[in-house]
């Protein structure tokens, strides 16, 4: 899994496609664009598993703009907005 | 020496099984009120220790920190921190954790550590864990994290054992020795370094298996692939009203006839007369024509609990996000509004799950427009006196396709309603995110279920037996009293103070149809909607006799005209009058203006569409 970090390219969690696997560089919540302040937001995704090394899958997607998608964090389930999954960068 | 009461207070994150272990340990001594000032549950419970020791459990809101980003988050953490109003600090806080899933929860209790309360970890649901090849070194844990860890099984016969024999040696213990409070709001590095610590801690505790919850993964194959997953919610929603509607019915009847054969035992035993008339007609046959809707209610908790014990509310709020979102409104706004299709209330009380203010706020404005279980009384009792029962098309009955028709009437003026408030009113807010945890898919256990129904039933038969019962009284007597002049050929209630009142709103109403009977029935309908049906069969049966009473539905067929049938219904579709729903609304969002708004908007609406359909169907040849 490690390895595959520095080659593959950094990208926001919020564009992934269903069955995209990956491992979260880190968080960046001004570029999500969310409702939330980029404190609350990041400390929203942090309380709900998405911290930096975790390892993430999409799982589903929804049916309208493939959004929200369900994201395995780790070993939890999440569902949320792409808007707010752009705030989680992976690689 | 009678040892003083032991307080307990429950925390988790959502989906740790702690009603469920809540349920577990106090069985149905339970007690559901509301915190002060704010409009969140609060369940109290009690239990006797093994050692006879008298202890009180207060189950706190589902929560992943303490910062408090919502009503309920507040109260979790002033309770614990002992800060809550007219509440007592907890002797012993219990956290309880999903054991299959420690992660979250572990970072909650290095954070919950920091408020110097004595405490417990409780891994519940040990069994599942155990199963899923999951092992966890307690004794390790409980050294790493410097407290007691317990295992328990809530849903086992004696899963408690263990924890009910702690809590025993704790309490001998307990001397008031709590440290002081360290707690403060974590900064989001802080954040970051406890979850840091909780991954770390699990590393060493806890063995997780090769092998994932394979179940869960092959459901949600199903049920969240984008277009089966709506199918499949289409089908659990189609089922449920098929439930609701039929398979109540036998019940119902049952209920029904046991009440009649109560009317016709008064009859026969008592004289005729005043007592006679207030028994009967007031209040068997009031009370009776409301508690008959109770296996309507208990079918429609028993399907709300088992989809939520399940884990399918989540992924229905998932699946229904963006749907809903065209219209305003928020993924989590799906489970509340579900809800509102058995009664508003317990749908606006729901809405607690949305934490955006305006989301919320929007939710609550249209709550009332589902078509509640009160509303099927009315439209049942004016369908099966007016709609023929034919078929159209050959297969489907015109009947139901009507009710059908007055559900999707409801639905879509609840999203045409959302989308004009998203427009006009709350525009500047920003949308807010939608973010959930998908929980493992678990078999819902009937003793947890049975106990939250029981709750609901109890709580729906005392408001039959308090506030719908004194308004049966009331509309009794305003149809009974002054007593017609001797000698008079005209009905009783011809007299009565309900006419007058009935008389005196008359010439508002008569634009939509309505004559003075129906205003009366209008008022106490305020109760409670389906009163209006008992209501009607009091001021019929107290003009025409006791067969009007039992043949109601057959006596507006004579006395009503179809459009008048049909302005009615068009009035309960919105049918502002529902004293109960507005005054949760008024506590729900803090504001007489908010509830002054629900019943304008209703209000007007339902004159606007009752206006619109009898002139029509007047127009048309039905007048």
């Amino acid at each position: 899994m490690t390895d595959t970090n520095d080659t593959r390219p950094l990208m926001p969690l919020g564009l992934a496609q269903r069955g995209y696997t990956g491992v979260i560089q880190h968080l960046s919540a001004r570029e999500a664009g969310s409702a939330l302040s980029d404190i609350e937001l990041e400390s929203r995704l942090i309380e709900l598993g998405f911290v930096e090394g975790a390892r993430v899958e999409v799982l589903h997607e929804g049916l309208v703009g493939r959004d929200p998608i369900a994201v395995r964090v780790d070993s939890i389930t999440i569902a949320v907005r792409r808007r707010e999954a752009m705030a989680v960068i992976v690689a | 020496m009678e040892l003083p009461l032991l307080h307990l207070a429950l925390v988790g994150t959502p989906n740790s099984g702690k009603t469920s272990l809540f349920n577990a340990l106090t069985g149905s001594r339970q007690k559901v009120a509301n915190y002060p000032g704010v409009t969140v549950e609060r369940k109290e419970g009690f239990f006797v220790t093994p050692l006879g020791r008298q202890v009180s459990v207060v189950d706190l809101p589902g929560t992943y920190s303490l910062r408090g980003r919502s009503p309920d988050e507040e109260i979790t953490r002033d309770f614990v921190l002992g800060k809550a109003s007219g509440e007592i600090v907890p002797d012993l806080v219990l956290c309880v954790a999903d054991s299959t899933n420690l992660r979250l929860t572990i970072r909650l209790l290095l954070e919950l550590k920091r408020t110097g309360r004595p405490m417990v970890l409780v891994l519940n649901m040990f069994d599942i864990a155990a199963r899923r090849g999951i092992t966890v070194d307690v004794e390790r844990l409980a050294k790493e994290l410097g407290l007691p860890v317990v295992t328990s099984i809530a849903v086992r016969k004696g899963g408690t054992a263990d924890l009910l024999k702690l809590t025993d040696e704790i309490s001998a213990k307990l001397a008031g020795e709590a440290e002081a409070n360290s707690w403060r709001a974590l900064s989001v590095s802080e954040l970051r370094a406890t979850q840091r610590e909780a991954d770390r801690i699990i590393a060493d505790c806890v063995s997780l298996p090769a092998r994932p919850d394979t179940w869960t993964a092959r459901i949600d194959a199903v049920v969240l692939h984008p277009v089966g997953g709506l199918v499949v919610l289409t089908l659990i929603l189609f089922v449920m009203f098929q439930a609701v509607f039929a398979w109540a019915q036998p019940a119902m009847d049952l209920l029904k006839s046991g009440f009649d054969a109560l009317g016709e035992l008064v009859q026969a035993t008592l004289p005729d007369g005043l007592l006679q008339s207030f028994l009967q007609n007031g209040v068997i046959s009031g009370v009776g024509s409301v508690i008959v809707f109770l296996p309507q209610i208990i079918l429609i908790f028993l399907f709300i609990l088992l989809l939520e014990d399940f884990g399918y509310m989540a992924r229905a709020a998932f699946l229904m996000d963006r749907i809903m979102g065209g219209a305003g409104l928020h993924g989590r706004a799906f489970i509340p509004l579900l809800s509102s299709f058995a009664c508003a209330i317990p749908g606006i009380m729901a809405t607690r799950v949305i934490d955006n203010k305006r989301d919320r706020l929007t939710t609550i404005l249209i709550a009332p427009l589902m078509t509640c279980s009160a509303r099927i009384p009315v439209y049942t009792l004016i369908i099966s006196a007016f709609i023929p029962a034919k078929d159209v098309w050959g297969f489907i009955n015109l009947q139901g396709l009507v009710m059908f028709g007055l559900y999707a009437a409801g639905i879509a003026s609840a999203l045409v309603v959302s989308f004009l408030i998203k427009f006009f009113m709350l525009r500047d807010f920003a949308p807010a995110p939608f973010m959930l945890e998908l929980p493992d898919y678990k078999m819902p256990r009937l003793k947890s279920i049975a106990i939250g129904i029981y709750t609901r039933a109890k709580m729906f038969l005392v408001r039959a037996g308090t506030t719908i019962f004194s308004m049966m009284v009331l509309i009794w007597f305003l149809a009974s009293f002054p007593q017609p002049p001797a000698g008079a050929t005209e009905p009783a209630i011809e007299f009565s103070l309900a006419a007058m009142i009935g008389k005196a709103l008359e010439p508002l109403l008569a634009p939509v149809g309505f004559n003075w009977q129906i205003a009366v029935a209008l008022i106490p309908g305020m109760a409670a909607r389906e009163v209006a049906v008992a209501a009607l069969g009091t001021v019929y049966a107290i003009e025409g006799g006791k067969e009007a009473a039992e043949q109601i539905g057959q006596v507006l067929a004579t006395k009503w005209s179809l459009a008048t049938a049909l302005s009615m219904l068009a009035w309960y579709i919105f049918a502002p009058q529902c004293a109960s729903t507005l005054a949760v609304i008024r506590r729900e969002t803090g504001s007489w203006a908010w509830m002054a708004v629900t019943f304008t908007y209703m209000l007007v609406l339902a004159y606007a569409a009752s206006l619109l359909t009898y002139n029509v169907a007047v127009a048309l040849g039905a007048g």
